[in-house]
This record gives structure tokens, sequence and C-alpha cells, in this order.
């Protein structure tokens, strides 16, 4: 493989830049796999680029629906974070950070992480002290948090309103400097460039309509492109979870709906890092080329379209202007969204399930990205050892059941509430 | 924006409405033995289909009803209303 460097990138530009090998090659199925991954996601790729790195296990096949990139991965926010109380999150998350710190340069590809830190807001003293709780929490498991006052909050972002006159004043935040933002396209095709050079097929447009279980034991999966056997099987399908679900007559903690978000037109230079209001719906980070990128909760109904509607929009930008009046001035670019497998309690599932050979990875909510590297890195080993890895002895499919949940914000099983 | 027609009210804009989940799931008999199964499935486990999808909303900015919507999960469009005591088939 070609390796990207300031080297090659002169040495194409002699030619054009008309002579770049593929990044990754469009093969045809074969009949048979020692490991499928269906999902072509952040996930999955990541799944794949770790097994054959990490476990030598390099006769794998991606299976995708549409293209690689094109689902959620292509569409959240870009936040890397790991500011979670519970240990097994946080343990599990920060592990994830470390895999972040060296993406990059492991990939040869840069996937231009940026920490440059997340703030949460706290608007009320009961806040103040949850923030102060959960910051402890952190630091315990090694994570960086700093309680800032509203001084503190005021010098990281003097833009925002803090006249005597809001209805929501700011009293403080809990920022995590370590946290950040990445290219999340990057992540999806550094994983498939390394992945493929390590003999993984990707194979794109290839829908699958049913799965082989003999006994069971997962024998093979059924696609629109043919039958294609396969030793283990492993879903990182996100907010299509269900719909394969319901094909395995597997009923889970999940529900799938629709989160939007959006952009405006690109400005100077204004906000570093990321900013949660936490009275009401709204997050906000500035992209490399300049929007502002911004979402806030989901649009509160199971939905399994690809886009919201309009009454969420304006519920997050009113939550957004009341924060940052500036945005007033803004023309909003675009917005889009993305489908959500929402678990009943807030956090993913990667586990074993009841059928030998298949292995699940879903419930993300509105919270995947960040965990790629970390989530393919446990699911490779859960999916080669045949047994979940210590970080993701938690995230099991039977937390629910044995009372075990993880409900780091505390909601309870109304996803749709936020 | 969606447009649910309210049993009592009439055509009304969704802003004026709360979601409830799924309308399917039903409690265990509070008076019997329920397993830790059947309170597990009640709890937490749904089928979260594609298409059509019977689900509570309450009229919360009007009658404040509980009402039950057949609507379509991946094009939203509403074929059904009715009052949460009447069956959608």
């Amino acid at each position: 493989m070609q390796k990207y460097s300031v080297f090659s990138l002169i040495k194409n530009a002699f030619s054009n830049h008309q002579n770049w090998e593929v990044a990754w090659k469009d093969p045809t199925p074969k009949s048979e796999y020692d490991v499928v991954i269906i999902g072509g996601g952040g996930h999955g790729l990541a799944t794949a680029y770790y097994l054959a790195k990490e476990h030598n296990i390099r006769n794998v096949a991606i299976i995708e629906k549409g293209w690689i990139g094109g689902g959620n991965v292509g569409r959240n926010t870009t936040i890397i974070r790991s500011n979670f109380m519970y240990d097994a999150n946080a343990r599990f998350n920060e592990f994830g950070m470390d895999l972040w710190r060296n993406l990059s340069q492991e990939l040869n590809f840069n996937v231009m992480f940026s920490p440059r830190g997340i703030i949460n807001l706290a608007h009320s003293d009961a806040q103040m002290n949850a923030y102060a709780r959960r910051g402890n929490s952190m630091r315990l498991n090694g994570i960086d948090a700093k309680l800032l006052d509203r001084d503190g909050v005021k010098k990281l972002i003097p833009m925002a309103d803090f006249s005597d006159e809001v209805r929501f004043p700011i009293f403080g935040g809990l920022m995590q400097p370590s946290a950040g933002t990445a290219r999340h396209d990057a992540v999806a095709w550094g994983y498939a460039r390394q992945a493929d050079d390590m003999g993984v097929d990707i194979i794109q447009h290839c829908e699958v309509t049913g799965f082989d279980v003999v006994n069971g034991k997962i024998k093979g999966i059924r696609t629109s492109r043919g039958d294609i056997k396969a030793k283990k099987v492993g879903l990182c399908v996100a907010g299509s979870t269900n719909i394969l679900a319901e094909k395995l007559n597997m009923t889970l903690p999940i529900e799938t709906h629709v989160l939007q978000a959006c952009v405006s037109e690109p400005v100077k230079p204004l906000l570093d890092g990321v900013v949660t209001f936490g009275a009401g719906h709204f997050y906000i980070s500035q992209s490399d080329k300049g929007e502002m990128v911004m979402g806030g909760d989901l649009d509160g109904y199971n939905s399994y379209a690809q886009r919201g509607n309009l009454p969420t929009i304006q519920h997050v930008l009113t939550g957004g202007l009341a924060l940052f009046p500036f945005l007033s001035r803004l023309k909003m670019l675009r917005t889009w969204g993305g489908i959500m497998d929402m678990s009943m309690d807030g956090s993913p599932i990667i586990d074993k399930t009841h059928i030998e050979g298949l292995y699940l990875n879903c419930g993300w909510c509105y919270g995947g990205f960040k965990s790629t590297p970390v989530s393919g890195w446990t699911f490779a080993h859960t999916i080669a050892q045949d047994q979940v890895h210590e970080l993701n002895s938690e995230l099991r499919l039977n937390r629910f059941s044995t009372g075990h949940l993880l409900d780091e914000k505390g909601l309870g099983t109304k996803t749709w509430i936020g | 924006m969606l447009y649910i027609k309210c049993p009592y009210c009439g055509l009304r804009a969704q802003k004026e409405f709360s979601y409830g989940g799924d309308a399917t799931v039903k409690r265990p008999n509070i008076n019997e033995e329920v397993s830790s199964e059947d309170w597990d499935n009640f709890v937490y486990m749904r089928k979260s289909p594609r298409g059509k999808h019977i689900e509570l909303w309450q009229h919360i900015a009007g009658c404040r009803q509980w009402i039950k919507v057949q609507r379509d999960t991946a094009t939203h469009e509403i074929f059904q209303t009715a009052k949460v005591t009447e069956e959608i088939r």
C-alpha cells in the first residue's frame, strides 16, 4: 500500500494527482468467510481492522447496504469525549481516548483529532453539585475534569450571554480539556483503507436479507448479492439493528429514533471546543471550515427516516439563541438526520448472543462516534475470543434482566425524553 | 411537521402533542404472578418496526387525552388515530 506522506503528496503533484492508488478495492463477495461484519460504518470498519491487526483474522468481509461512511459515521457532530460518571462507561471510553490520540499515526490517515475540550454548562446550584460529583468520579478513573465557576466559563466563551436578563444564567460548568473533535469521514476512510490492505473485503451496495441459523448456530447470511457462509457474524448496524433482529426472531431493548443536526455558514474562528447548554437541548462546536455545528435532541418518536421535522430544529435553535445570541445573525447551511439505536438505559451493548457465532454491537444512542475505535477494538476481541473483554464486561445484553443497568443520565426507558 | 387528528379535537399540529411510545406493549396483569421474563419484556423489550407502528400520543396542549396513532416510521405518514380505549386493526 502506498504510504501517505508529504513526499507522496509532492510526488503525485507532478502527475496532477491522477495516479493515486485506490484507497480500498471493490471486491465481489466470496462464498465463505471466517467472520462477516454487517454494517460498513465506523464501528464495523474499526472491528474489521482490529480483527485483522490484533487477532490476525483476515478472512473477513464487511457487508454494507449503502456505501461506507454514508450512515451515522458521516452524520454525527464529531464529538469525542469520555466525561462519564459510571466506572464501566468511563473506563471503556477513556481506553478509547487513548486509541484516538494515536489514530492518525496508526492509520496513516489524518483524522484531524483535535482535543480542544468540552464544557457542560450548569445553570443552577444543584447542577453545579451534580457536575462536581461527576468530575470527581471522572478523576477517580484517571480522566481529566475541571469544575469551572462563572468567571472561568466567561474566560473561555465570552460570547455567551452573561447578561442579567437571561432566563438560565450560567453558574459554571464541567470541562474535560482532553475531549475534542475529529473529522468523521476520515475515520471511516482511514479504517477502511487499512482493513482493505490487510485483506478485508469491503462489500458495498449489498443488503442482508436473512440469516442461516441451524441448531442455534450461525452458518451464514443471505444477501442481495448471494448467500455467504460465515463461521462468525457480527452486527454493527446502529439504527438498523431492530430490522435485522426481527429477521433473527430477536427482540432487543432498543428503539430506533431520528436525531437531527445542522450547520451554519462558515465564520472566522470564534468558538474553541465544544459547549453544551445545560438548561435545554443544545450543543455547539465550530468546525475547521468555520461552520457552527449544532445539535440537540431526538425528534421524539420512533423513526427510520434519515430526516426529521422542523419543529425540533426550531426548538434546538431556540435554546442555542438563549445561550449564544450571535447565532441569530448566521444563516443555516443545512440540516440532516440520522437514525439512532436508542438503548433502554442509554449505554451500548457489545456482547455475544444466544445464537452461537452471532455477536451484537448496538445501543449507541447518540454517542456512537466517540467510541468508534474502542467499540471496534472490544467487539473484535469479543468475536475473535468468543468472550467479552474486561472493558465491555458490563456492556452486556443481560444487564436489563439482571438489573445492572448503566443509566448514566438517570432517565429510565423513555429514550425519547432525552 | 406531523399533523395528528385527535379523536376529540380534530386535526392539530405535532407541537400540541407529546409522545408516549409503543401502544402495543401490554402491562402484565396486576393481580397475577409475573415472571421476570414477562416483566423484562414489558419494561425493556421493543419491536420498533420499520413501517406501520401503533403508538401513544398525549394531546398535552389540547384536551390532554391519551390517543392511539398508527404511523409509518419510515415515511411518517399517519394512517389512523383512535381513542386509547379503541382498537386499531
